[in-house]
């Protein structure tokens, strides 16, 4: 085969074992890797393990299972680099978890971190859900399906709700159709793309028990905890600190409280619930400075959620009415 | 052989070249999405050098990443059409250009008997030349097959 300036040609095809074995230079000059932390210093896979540890808050079971995997990829390239044999992991995973526990971010991540180890060649992510693989009559569903993998080659494919895909009590419904040709491509086309199922834990597994195929192709399940009070409330700081505010003087505590109540009523979305409760305190902030038309705004006033702004919230009212002796 | 000296059909690009590996094949692919072409799938039996618009196999494939995409629909062309011709077409959309900027066969019929030359003698000593398919005799979907 030719050498098109630019192209990649992997290790495995490249050096043969022995000339491999003398620690050899590789033609750009980079030494061959042979530690653990010159592939991770190569790869710059340790800045997005690190981002991840930093921006996400909690979830340590899921952290741990990525540097699990991270290693496992390391390892591998390592081997490569010896010449040993090294099989190509299957790395296609499901992600269940509550609405709003870090589903959808971790997977945005993991395609940065694949792309980065070299597991995965292009590293975007193509997100979508039953509509856009599942077509509307027959003969619909097979391109529209085949379309998405192909956009989803040498990246990640993050399938939401994925259960929707199948519904048993419909027996001539299209979603198997996609689930069949999803099965193919992720059993023939593994080093082309990583499938990633996203979705609540007791809907994935009834959609896993009817369809034993894809829980057997897929090595990875990760489970998301939902966050407990102390990390949501870090996770507040978090995102008011990324848009330039904070809580004023006992607002941090309103929040606490706020958060406290919000858990216990219907519809709490973890993290996506706080976002919500954030932007609303942002609305009533910008009305309140509003009402002062002739006031002028230092950088501070601009930059403080008061905790009126949060108390200001139905959330209390509710919490109160549910807990009448409280 | 005069019409046919490598007993091969030399259309676009790499046509005078042994036939390219997969792994070639892919690498060009890769080449046109980095320049942003949007690839196609094209397939005939019938070759005629006038025959430009050959079929198209599905779509072609805009918003593609990887060339493993388009790997994956010329595998399912090559095994609807495995004695057919099949080429990789790249549209360039760029405003002005908007054309193919690139295209190449990769999949060829087992025998290529190419085209015979047709005399037709008009008024006076006039000759008519014209070429025209051997395998082009037979009907659609008949050609190439042995
Ligand atoms: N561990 C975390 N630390 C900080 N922010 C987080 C964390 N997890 C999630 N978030 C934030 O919460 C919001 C919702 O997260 P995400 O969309 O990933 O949830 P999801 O699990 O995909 O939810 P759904 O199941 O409803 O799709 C995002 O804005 C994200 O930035
Ligand atoms: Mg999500």
């Amino acid at each position: 085969m030719y050498n098109i300036p630019g192209s990649v040609t992997t290790p495995a095809s490249g050096a043969s074992p022995d000339k491999a074995g003398e620690g050899a230079e590789q033609a750009d000059g980079v030494r061959t890797a042979r530690t653990v932390a010159e592939v991770m210093a190569q790869s710059q896979a340790g800045d997005v393990l690190d981002e991840l540890d930093r921006e996400l808050v909690g979830l340590a079971p899921v952290k741990a299972r990525i540097r699990d995997i991270a290693a496992l990829l390391v390892i591998d390239r390592l081997r490569m680099n010896q010449g040993l044999q090294a099989q190509t992991p299957s790395l296609h995973m499901s992600f269940t978890g509550n609405p709003g526990t870090g589903k959808t971010t971790v997977a945005l991540r993991m395609a940065q971190i694949l792309h980065r180890l070299g597991y995965i060649r292009k590293g975007h992510l193509v997100a979508v859900t039953r509509d856009d693989l599942v077509g509307q009559y027959v003969g619909h569903t097979a391109p529209k399906t085949r379309e998405v993998l192909k956009k989803a080659m040498g990246g990640v494919l993050f399938i939401d709700e994925a259960y929707y895909l199948y519904r048993p009590d419909n027996e001539r419904d299209y979603g198997q159709e996609a689930i069949e040709i999803l099965l193919q491509v992720m059993e023939n086309s593994r080093d082309d793309l990583v499938v990633i199922l996203a979705g609540y834990g007791d809907r994935m597994e009834t959609f896993f028990q009817s369809n034993p195929g894809m829980r057997s192709r897929i090595a990875h399940h990760l489970e998301f905890p939902d966050f407990v009070e102390g990390e949501l409330l870090r996770i507040a700081e978090m995102m008011l600190e990324q848009q330039n505010y904070r809580f004023g003087p006992g607002a941090r505590e309103t929040f606490q409280e706020y958060i406290a109540h919000r858990i216990r009523q219907p519809q709490f979305a973890n993290a996506r619930s706080v976002r919500n409760a954030l932007d609303r305190a942002r609305l009533r902030q910008a009305s309140r400075l509003f009402a002062n038309p002739d006031k002028e705004l230092t950088v501070d006033d601009l930059s403080t959620i008061e905790s009126p702004d949060i108390r200001a919230s139905r959330v209390f009212d509710l919490g109160a009415a549910a807990t009448p002796n409280n | 052989m005069m019409t046919n000296p490598t007993g091969r059909l030399t259309q676009g690009q790499f046509s005078f070249l042994p036939d390219l590996t997969d792994a070639e094949i892919a690498l060009q692919i890769e080449y046109g999405l980095k320049k942003g072409y949007a690839w196609a799938v094209e397939y005939t039996d019938d070759p005629h050098p006038r025959n430009t618009y050959w079929e198209m196999f599905g779509m072609p494939m805009f918003d593609l990443n990887d060339a493993a995409g388009v790997m994956l629909e010329l595998k399912s062309c090559r095994s609807t059409f495995p004695q057919h011709y099949i080429r990789l077409v790249a549209f360039d959309s760029t405003r002005g250009v908007e054309t193919i900027a690139m295209s190449f066969i990769v999949n060829r019929p087992p025998v290529e008997p190419g085209f015979g030359l047709v005399r037709q003698e008009t008024n006076g000593r006039t000759m008519r030349y014209t070429i025209r398919g051997y395998e082009a005799e037979r009907a659609e979907g008949e050609r190439y097959r042995k």
